[in-house]
């Protein structure tokens, strides 16, 4: 009973500090808004048994937010704390479509009859999943790595101020390379 | 703690993170929408997972759904950034290229 009640507080939390997120202020509270948003949720996902899991999202989203609030920073080049923001557009559609949606997936979600569970969990839930990824499931992390590797490259290509083409221009042949700082060998 | 109840907070997080990430207009309000959605999937895999077919497979699709939201928020820093350092701007509405 105790942890059931702690399980919708923990969802009526994550919601309204989701919703927080888009209504206060300034970006700085938006950002621990979403923060306290993906705790709550880590915290019914370990209500739910999924120890692992549920730690790797709380410690991940906590570090991604401090990252955001950097880019916060950054990018507004103003105090984040203390600058009231209101900048939205199409805010009624975006409203509707939004009501909208949770009443479709509401009512799917309660005229649906949902199968009875299959199976019962492991008694050790993160060793099954360890043995899983190390066996059966190895494909997906293994497709998942090389996604990751591009990702860190599409990244760098895109966040560089300079590229190849800054210095060797647009056919790439010209020699020496235009750096703002020349080679130390008298390249 | 049944199903319902968490497939229910979990679309209420979904529906949020879409009111966000179509009406704002920065694009780091814009990815944190898109985050919240990722969020409200995670809660709703995990509760799908324990009260469906709690076996082991089922928590890789959760790790699955965490590495693309990593690799979002990866990507989404990569074009802000190249959208400041191209236009001077961190706003969508300044970005509409492809729109017309």
């Amino acid at each position: 009973m105790l942890v059931d009640i702690a399980f919708v507080a923990l969802g009526v939390v994550a919601v309204l500090s989701g919703a927080a997120v888009f209504v206060v202020d300034s970006m700085a509270r938006a950002t621990y808004a979403l923060a306290v948003s993906f705790v709550a949720v880590g915290v019914q996902v370990l209500f739910l048994q999924q120890s692992y899991v549920g730690v790797v999202v709380i410690l991940m989203m906590v570090m991604e937010m401090a990252v955001m609030a950097v880019y916060m920073v950054m990018f507004m080049g103003m105090n984040p704390a203390l600058m009231p923001m209101s900048m939205v557009h199409s805010n009624r559609t975006a409203v509707a479509t939004a009501v909208l949606t949770f009443l479709l997936l509401a009512a799917g979600i309660l005229v649906v009859d949902w199968p009875a569970r299959r199976g019962s969990p492991p008694p050790e839930v993160t060793e099954a999943l360890g043995e899983a990824l190390m066996g059966p499931q190895m494909l997906v992390m293994a497709v998942i790595s090389p996604v990751m590797v591009a990702t860190i490259v599409a990244g760098v290509v895109l966040a560089a101020p300079r590229t190849r083409y800054d210095r060797f221009g647009d056919d790439l042949r010209q020699r020496p390379p235009d750096d703002p700082q020349p080679g130390g060998v008298g390249r | 703690m049944t199903l319902e109840a968490a497939l229910l907070i979990s679309a209420a997080i979904f529906s949020v993170g879409l009111y966000g990430a179509i009406s704002q207009q920065v694009v780091v309000m814009v990815m944190m929408g898109l985050e919240l959605m990722i969020n409200a999937v995670i809660l709703a895999a995990a509760a799908c997972w324990w009260f469906l077919a709690p076996g082991p497979t089922g928590q890789v699709l959760l790790m699955v759904v965490i590495a693309a939201m990593t690799l979002e928020m990866a990507m989404g820093f990569a074009v802000a950034v190249l959208l400041h350092r191209a236009r001077q701007t961190d706003m969508t509405d300044m970005a509409t290229d492809l729109s017309r």
